[in-house]
């Protein structure tokens, strides 16, 4: 069952990522400057012009070079090379993509180890002023801007306290600022989140039938409460994972962190379109992997799901 | 005995049982009798910024771009509270009329993504069937492209303008209305007045616009004023990273890529706009939290 929904799932992602390609080709094929414009400047002759956009195979058609493009990907794993560099986007990606997946784990993990203790902490003393204390860190946490936090973070550790780097990717050292700029907002939902669950769970009929059927307050917590805690907590922090991927440009070029969204950023200025494409499709790619593995282990924590429910 | 056994450990979460049903199945029902302090202060905190942004031309200081040459890089005084730029311009003015733009920019984003998502909304939750199919297999494309990726795809398409940002961030926020729209239609297809009006003879597209959408339109309020901190952000990171307003105009994200290159001699660039953008979100983000606990009934954090 859960087999054939999975299969399911897969191919259905295939028929996404394959929209996501085709929406992407178009709208950044038809950009009024392109490429070959950008890499002469606007002093170059219309000849000039003309015979760079041939060199390059931007005089065929969206569509032609759509199907060439996608018959690469599918059967190379060919990306196209950069119009700037020349180098394969792929290996572009390469180099690039162990420094965002770096980012991403290391700021989900601070934000669930943050959040899930604050959390909890005010789910045990709903109501006193530390409960309050936390959820407005936590409103607060959900309202600032990375950009902001980031700057604030390096003026207040890098420059005047010189405890961490500025910014640069050289040592382990580099990663901490940016991994907890980028964890504060999830931080703050999954503190919120499991707050609430926890209370909802706490008051629910089947925790009280099981301490009337003579379980441990142990065996309660982590039979019950935490593992039905936990549903809603698997979801919103996989779909996280999926936006920490797809706004982490902004952290990336705050803290000069060579991530693929910093990549993708820096190709929309230099008009890049092969490069821009790749990265759009393997983020997109990755959200879509993320939110099969979400639903995996939904399945794994929530019978239902699994016995065909969606 | 296994009661007795269970007592002496149970009180951590024997309090955390009680505090559960003082503070969570009730909440709701209580807030609803009387306006919850979080609500207020957001309320407060969006007229600020609305109030800001209508006066801004009248009652800042200084024009945005007048300069003051001899007063570069001046720190934050009297006559100049939020500090001085590098070219000599009053901050706090700029922080004003960026208010403006923060403002028009939420209004016109929420309009682009409300009228596209409604108008796709309405008919496939009315007549479901195949057009339901076909819009909502589109939206889940759409969502596939995971936070700001498909606002930076379309600027990337557009040009890096503050207006081009503002279409894209419409865009990126035109599946959430289409949801909510198609559900909330779904529904009411069903209704007794649907019905009535049907039966007397309305036309589709009368029943959709006159009967439906009045009647689900308190609930796309909440969604939209829920969406409006969120879209303040994410109008800040465009343009922050030089893909939405450019350098003259005083937008906050704008104001603060330029703040960060005089991080260490003048951090008061960088620390002023923030903080207002960070207030303004705040506000918003309590206002749509403590209308949807108010007004919707279908509240809760599920999505």
């Amino acid at each position: 069952m859960l087999l054939r929904h999975l299969a399911r799932r897969a191919v259905g992602s295939v028929f996404v990522l394959l929209a996501v390609s085709l929406i992407t080709f178009l709208a950044l094929d038809a950009a009024p400057g392109d490429a070959a414009q950008a890499m002469v400047g606007e002093s170059a002759s219309a000849e000039q012009l003309a015979e760079l956009r041939q060199a390059l195979g931007l005089d065929r058609s969206p569509l032609f070079r759509y199907a060439q493009f996608i018959g690469g990907v599918a059967l190379r794993g060919d990306l196209g090379r950069s119009l700037v560099s020349a180098r394969p986007v792929s290996t572009l990606l390469a180099e690039r993509l162990p420094y965002t997946a770096a980012l991403a784990l290391t700021a989900t993990g601070l934000a669930l180890a943050l959040g899930a203790l604050s959390g909890i902490v005010a789910a045990q003393r709903a109501g006193s002023p530390l409960d309050l204390l936390l959820m407005a860190g936590a409103t607060l946490g959900l309202a600032v801007p990375t950009f902001w936090s980031g700057l604030l973070l390096i003026l207040f550790f890098a420059l005047r306290l010189r405890w961490l780097p500025v910014a640069g990717a050289e040592s382990a050292r580099h990663i901490v600022l940016p991994a907890l700029t980028l964890a504060i907002p999830t931080a703050a939902i999954v503190a919120r989140l499991l707050r609430s669950s926890l209370l909802d769970v706490m008051s629910a009929d089947y925790v009280r039938t099981a301490y009337a059927k003579g379980l441990s307050p142990r065996q309660v917590l982590i039979g019950h409460v935490l593992r039905n805690s936990l549903i809603p907590l698997v979801t919103v922090v996989g779909l996280h994972l999926g936006h920490l991927l797809g706004g982490a440009f902004v952290v990336e070029s705050i803290f000069g962190w060579p991530g693929v969204g910093r990549l993708a950023v820096q190709a929309i200025f230099d008009r890049d379109t092969p490069v821009v494409l790749g990265a759009t499709l393997t983020v997109a790619a990755l959200y879509l992997a993320i939110n099969l593995c979400v639903d995996l282990i939904h399945g794994w924590l929530d019978p239902q799901v699994a016995e065909g429910a969606i | 005995m296994a009661s007795s056994v269970g007592r002496a450990d149970a009180r951590p979460l024997a309090r955390l049982g009680s505090a559960a049903r003082r503070f969570g199945k009730r909440e709701s029902s209580a807030r609803r009798r009387r306006v919850s302090p979080s609500l207020a202060i957001g309320a407060l905190l969006t007229l600020a910024l609305l109030v800001a942004a209508l006066t801004a031309p009248w009652l800042a200081p200084y024009a945005p771009d007048q300069v003051m040459a001899g007063e570069r890089l001046a720190p934050p005084s009297a006559d100049h509270p939020f500090g001085v730029d590098m070219l000599g311009r009053d901050l706090l003015s700029r922080v004003w009329h960026g208010a403006r733009l923060a403002v028009n920019m939420v209004v016109v984003s929420l309009a682009i993504a409300a009228l596209g998502g409604i108008s796709l909304g309405l008919p496939a939750g009315y007549y479901g069937g195949w057009i339901d199919q076909i819009l909502s297999r589109l939206m889940d494309v759409w969502l596939a492209f995971p936070g700001l990726l498909l606002a930076v795809v379309v600027v990337a398409r557009l040009g890096p303008t503050l207006d081009n940002a503002m279409i894209a961030l419409g865009l990126m926020s035109a599946p959430g209305f289409y949801r909510l729209t198609r559900t909330l239609t779904l529904s009411a297809r069903r209704t007794a007045y649907v019905e009535a009006a049907r039966a007397v003879g309305v036309s589709d597209a009368a029943i959709m616009l006159r009967h439906i959408l009045p009647n689900i339109s308190s609930s796309l309020i909440v969604l939209a004023t829920s969406r409006a901190g969120m879209l303040i952000l994410a109008g800040g990171s465009l343009s922050f990273v030089g893909l939405g307003a450019q350098p003259p105009q005083p937008e906050w994200g704008a104001l603060l890529a330029t703040g960060r290159n005089y991080l260490d001699s003048a951090p008061w660039l960088a620390v002023y706009p923030g903080l207002c953008l960070t207030l303004a979100v705040i506000g918003l983000n309590l206002l749509g939290d403590g209308l949807r606990d108010t007004l919707d009934p279908r509240n809760g954090w599920r999505q």
